[in-house]
């Protein structure tokens, strides 16, 4: 067990072991988005009340799961990073911020433009949507640590200590649709109930959620990848992948 | 399933909500071609500086060496 634990924290071998992965689960990932976009945006039937401007939630509720799940990852990586001094921990945390805060940005701005056409104002200080844009700015915090320190040790644990402050928030962004009766709809699919839509409407949904996840996983080897190359680039595996023995540089 | 749309005009314009729908699909999947683009082309760059690094002390080896045979040649 530990064996494996102190396998999975060399950058080295997990740069080699997702090398084989990536191609798989980019696949899955744009198989999936596609088959989603597609049958959210032209078979899927329009809504009730709302008519069409309801084919945002194909991007909007998958968005907004990925930018939660996202920060779980972040946080969590941050944890391991801190306590064990693993040095993979550290990259996917750092990694994992930018990404989140696309998915964030993206959340934000497909809720902006549907509330427009549902609630007549593409902006309001609800507060599903207030703790939303302050998810945003953790996101954007933990960037910004990552770059304000000389050492990487002390950056690391800067944005770390963040990263787990900031889960505060999680709770609040979950529940904020129960608590305050305000705007946001609640949500529309629960682990602990049926769904309530429609299954014609539900299953495109599902397809678009799983394909977030793939293209989650995918971007976040990809920047993890990137940042083992720059943190190890002076290291001997890295000399001989890019040099005369391995031109191609896998 | 059918495709609910009659024509590609129809399909565009949702019945009014086309600019809303089209424009948040739009972004969102121009953030995401970034979210895959950029560590993308971070990883080129950084490949390229490591083989510049490379050849440069490969060359500077090459120089002290030929600098090397020069004194030995003279001395002679």
């Amino acid at each position: 067990m530990w064996q494996w634990f102190h396998r999975l924290g060399s950058p080295r071998w997990f740069y080699q072991a997702s090398g084989k992965w990536l191609p798989w689960l980019s696949g899955v990932a744009v198989l999936l988005l596609m088959i989603g976009i597609a049958w959210g945006l032209g078979f899927a039937p329009q809504d009730a009340k709302q008519g069409n401007s309801f084919r945002i939630i194909y991007i909007h509720v998958p968005a907004s799961f990925l930018a939660l799940a996202g920060y779980y990852v972040m946080a969590l990586a941050g944890a391991v990073g801190l306590i064990w001094k693993m040095k993979l921990a550290d990259m996917v945390m750092k990694s994992a911020a930018p990404i989140g805060a696309a998915l964030t940005f993206i959340a934000l701005v497909t809720g902006a433009v549907w509330g427009k056409p549902t609630w007549g104002t593409y902006w309001v200080w609800d507060a599903r949507i207030t703790s939303m844009l302050v998810l945003f700015f953790l996101y954007l915090g933990v960037i910004a640590l990552q770059y304000s320190y000389s050492g990487q040790d002390a950056a690391n644990k800067a944005s770390a200590v963040l990263s787990l402050v900031g889960m505060v928030n999680i709770p609040i962004i979950y529940k904020s649709v129960d608590w305050w009766y305000t705007l946001h709809q609640p949500a529309t699919i629960k682990l602990t109930e049926a769904p309530s839509m429609h299954p014609d409407m539900f299953h495109p949904l599902l397809v678009m959620i799983l394909g977030f996840y793939c293209f989650y996983a995918v971007v976040l080897i990809l920047n993890t990848r990137t940042e083992i190359l720059y943190r190890e680039r002076r290291t001997r595996w890295v000399q001989d992948m890019v040099g005369p023995a391995g031109e191609s540089g896998q | 399933m059918m495709f609910r749309f009659d024509s590609l005009q129809d399909f565009l314009q949702m019945s009014g909500h086309g600019p809303y729908v089209w424009s948040a699909y739009v972004i969102s999947i121009a953030v995401m071609l970034w979210l895959v683009i950029s560590p993308l082309r971070r990883r080129r760059q950084l490949l390229a500086g490591v083989l510049r690094q490379q050849r440069r002390e490969a060359m500077r080896q090459h120089q002290e060496e030929s600098a090397d045979d020069f004194v030995t040649e003279n001395r002679k």
